[in-house]
């Protein structure tokens, strides 16, 4: 029987009787990273990294929950898990499951490229290794991101010059922090919506921001002229950002490198800047793993498995419900 | 081309028609007036001819990057646009001078003549010397086609604000046939030499979609009444002893129409008719589908000539003893070509004359158009008695009343992955109608959803899958959606055995289960 093994209710290891990030309510449950396709309401009890334990709660309410440490190990019914840091959001962890010398990874979401909040990807030496793959096509190869931060800037720079009042928008877990962090404070005010306030306060504790200030009922159009806010992509066309006056948008995925994607979301700029690794990202983590055997679970899974077959893996995909970064709404936070 | 690629970066990133206009008529003040020009072609889908073919792109791009060939076509699928994918996979690996964009299209045009070796080494040089944009753009223009939401109208109007030149003046000058391997920026708009203009057609004048209440809002008495007659708009000029006709789309189109060659001897020189090329035999207008068989063909046999010959049924007159009467009233017009018609016509001369009517009210003009069918029209015309011959779709002076659409309840078999914005969701279906037990294919429609129901039909189908070809995927049968069409007829290239006009999905049958959407019989049914 394999160690891991895709159920109905989610990733399961019989061994141990936990699952791996699971979509139905259930005893004992793994957590990878706060996003809601993975962090899902109504299990028992929770085991995660331990930055995701105030995400977790802020997401899910009163929950039961114990934290790790990265590289911790601990073992249930003699099956180890640990969790590794994924670099796709503060707190993300691959977690590692090992049962008499055999070592499956399981990868939740990750990206290789560092991001300046989030503890860098860690590669782990494993048998299988159980990936996404949502930007698993080729033409995927992100730029810099120092440059996209600097493209930014400038962009923010420009409307405050022209009076124009600059709205950025991406995930609130995440990208939204990941945008802030990398803001030059030294142009002018950043102002947040609501959601995007409350996961940045969770994350303060353990990360340092520039100051941001909540939009209320308050904020005059004058006062936020020219300024910084940020928000999820939802508020794009609503009357909460109607509100805010005359309007430069911009918004920040890995999906804005398709031209369709960008001409589909019609902002003003848009930025392609990702919280999933690239092809090159998932192809250099595979092969840093060391591992025989790759299961693929979201993205562009049949065409990633078929390439990896056909460069020696024994790879496979299997069905979950995970959604990684989606195009059209922020249904996976 | 650093500037041009940034000019189309620019478009490409809005939506806001002013911020259009400003960069295009900032483009044309200072890109130096070769670059312009050829810019102006580009984007009035003037492009060089074809160097290589997309078959050799997609092979050379596949190789270059190392990928095997399988999965650049399927990357190519999911993009959704050749020229896009690979600027997407070839990675920029030096900075080297790049060259003006007329020097680009120059070495383009001189590259088609050399050996498959020399084009290879020429291409992929471009492509590891651009950034990822322009070369974009350079695949573009080697493939054609930009569509960026940039109209011919907004091109014009960008170029009359950069040099000063009426908008409609400039229309006129851009029509036609030219080439800026044959003529220069000053030559073509700042100069133009009257000689030059014995073939220009005048741009087409273009009816807006009836607005509701117009009963309320209109005097009856004020307006012209047409049938809207079911073929290919044209332009017929007649100057110096030469004709030439021309498409709505600005096609020279005069070699496909031998029939009408007689009509330069015929009319009078200094003339210009704006009508509808249509099918007529033994006194019967054809169907829309003859006609199509003759655009589509490269060589208009004796035979085609004589299965389908083509009329031209005319709708105004435009110039007349030389002189631009388009300023005139319609009215007036329609007298002048009334006249003419009258004076030249003989049963072997290939004019009819569109029937003018007038009507005292609203509901006489609805019976009207309910003979739309009987007469093998599309509907009714609108024109204001007194209005001018103007340039392009404006809203006022003349409306179109077309018929209501047929409609058919139909069963989504297949989707494709669409193009442009709707790249990577599946928008482009199949339908299908009942005959017996099977689902036959009948036509095929990407437009009329709402975004939200496009992302609805998307999850069912990759849902849904029952089997792929390439970007094609069979879907479980269960979705019916209500089909709206133009017209019928029937058709021996078509599986169903007929072929449908504008086939567009009018709204989702949430209500309805697949069993009960239509049969193939049905359709049948509405044949003329």
């Amino acid at each position: 029987m394999p160690l891991l093994e895709f159920t109905s209710k989610g990733i399961y290891c019989k061994k141990a009787a936990v699952y791996l990030d699971p979509w139905r309510a259930v005893d004992k449950a793994l957590i990878s990273h706060g996003h809601s396709d993975h962090a899902r309401w109504g299990s028992k009890h929770y085991i995660t990294q331990e930055i995701n334990v105030p995400i977790l709660k802020h997401r899910l309410g009163a929950i039961s929950v114990s934290s790790k440490k990265y590289g911790e190990v601990f073992s249930i019914n003699g099956v180890r898990f640990s969790f590794h840091p994924a670099g796709h959001v503060p707190g993300s962890s691959q977690i590692k499951v090992e049962y008499k010398g055999e070592v499956w990874v399981f990868t939740g979401d990750y990206k290789t490229q560092p991001d300046g909040i989030s503890t860098p990807f860690e590669s782990v030496k494993c048998h299988t290794f159980i990936t996404e793959c949502t930007f698993g096509l080729p033409v995927f190869q992100w730029e810099e991101p120092k440059k996209v931060h600097q493209k930014i800037n400038e962009w923010w720079a420009d409307n405050r010059t022209n009076g124009t009042t600059s709205l950025l928008m991406g995930y609130s877990l995440g990208k939204i922090q990941r945008l802030l962090k990398h803001l030059d404070p030294s142009i002018g005010k950043i102002y947040t919506h609501g959601a995007t306030e409350q996961m940045t306060q969770v994350l303060r504790s353990f990360i340092h921001f520039p100051e941001t200030e909540l939009i209320t009922k308050d904020t005059s159009k004058k006062e936020i002229q020219g300024q910084l806010v940020l928000a999820p992509p939802a508020v794009l066309g609503s009357a909460w950002s109607k509100k805010l006056g005359p309007l430069s948008t911009g918004y920040a995925s890995g999906w804005m490198a398709f031209r369709g994607a960008r001409r589909r979301r019609a902002v003003d700029r848009a930025f392609v800047l990702s919280d999933h690794a690239d092809w090159k990202g998932l192809l250099n983590a595979i092969k840093a793993s060391g591992c025989e055997k790759v299961i693929t679970t979201h993205g562009y899974t049949d065409l990633f498995a078929q390439y990896l077959r056909e460069h020696g893996w024994d790879a496979a995909t299997e069905k979950t419900q995970y959604e990684g970064e989606t195009l059209e709404t922020t249904l996976a936070e | 081309m650093r500037r041009f690629a940034s000019l189309i970066e620019t478009l490409d990133s809005t939506n806001k028609t002013n911020a259009k206009v400003a960069a295009l008529t900032h483009y044309f003040k200072e890109a130096p007036p070769e670059d312009a020009l050829w810019a102006v072609a580009l984007l009035s889908h003037r492009r060089p001819s074809r160097p290589v073919s997309t078959t050799q792109m997609r092979v050379w791009a596949a190789e270059l990057v190392q990928l095997p060939e399988w999965l650049f076509e399927e990357t190519y699928h999911i993009v959704g646009d050749l020229a896009e994918t690979i600027a997407l996979l070839v990675q920029q690996e030096k900075k080297g001078n790049t060259p003006a964009l007329s020097e680009c299209i120059e070495e383009i045009i001189a590259v088609k003549s050399k050996d498959e070796a020399e084009k290879k080494t020429y291409i992929l040089e471009q492509w590891k010397s651009l950034n990822t944009f322009e070369r974009f753009v350079f695949n573009k223009i080697l493939t054609g086609g930009f569509r960026i939401g940039v109209s011919q109208k907004l091109m014009t109007r960008a170029l009359s604000e950069a040099i000063q030149i009426e908008e409609n003046i400039l229309a006129h000058r851009l029509m036609g046939q030219w080439s800026p391997q044959q003529t220069t920026f000053k030559q073509l708009l700042l100069e133009p030499n009257p000689e030059d203009q014995i073939s220009q057609p005048y741009p087409f004048f273009l009816a807006h979609a009836m607005e509701n209440d117009f009963e309320n809002k209109f005097d009856v008495t004020n307006w012209h009444v047409e049938h809207k007659w079911d073929g290919m708009r044209a332009q017929l000029i007649v100057r110096k002893g030469s004709s030439f006709l021309w498409s709505r789309g600005e096609e020279l189109i005069t070699d496909k129409f031998p029939e009408l060659a007689c009509l330069a001897t015929a009319l009078p020189d200094g003339t210009v008719l704006d009508g509808e090329l249509i099918p007529f035999k033994e006194g019967k207008i054809g169907d829309f589908n003859g006609l199509q068989k003759r655009i589509g063909r490269k060589m208009i046999t004796v035979k085609l000539k004589e299965e389908v010959p083509v009329v031209l049924m005319l709708y105004d007159i435009l110039e007349w003893e030389g002189k631009d009467i388009r300023a005139l009233p319609l009215h007036q017009r329609q007298k002048y070509l009334s006249a003419l018609y009258q004076q030249v016509k003989n049963d072997n001369l290939p004019l009819l004359l569109s029937q003018v009517m007038t009507f005292t009210s609203w509901v006489e003009v609805a019976n009207e158009r309910k003979k739309a069918t009987e007469k093998r029209s599309e509907g009714l015309m609108l024109k204001h008695k007194d209005s001018p011959y103007g340039v392009g779709r404006k809203k006022g002076n003349w409306w179109k009343w077309k018929s209501d659409p047929k409609t058919i309840d139909a069963v989504l078999t297949y989707a494709m992955r669409g193009h442009g914005r709707r790249t990577n969701l599946y928008t482009d279906y199949t339908f299908g109608l009942w005959e017996k037990e099977e689902l036959v294919t009948f036509a095929k429609a990407y437009s009329g959803l709402t975004d939200s129901e496009i992302k609805k039909v998307d999850q069912y189908v990759k849902k849904n899958t029952l089997d792929r070809f390439g970007p094609v995927r069979q879907v479980k049968p269960e979705l019916v959606f209500e089909i709206a069409f133009e017209g019928l007829a029937p058709s021996s290239r078509h599986k169903s055995g007929v072929a449908v006009r504008f086939p567009r999905i009018l709204r989702w049958r949430h209500d309805k289960k697949s069993d009960e959407a239509n049969s193939l019989e049905d359709l049948k049914k509405l044949l003329p």
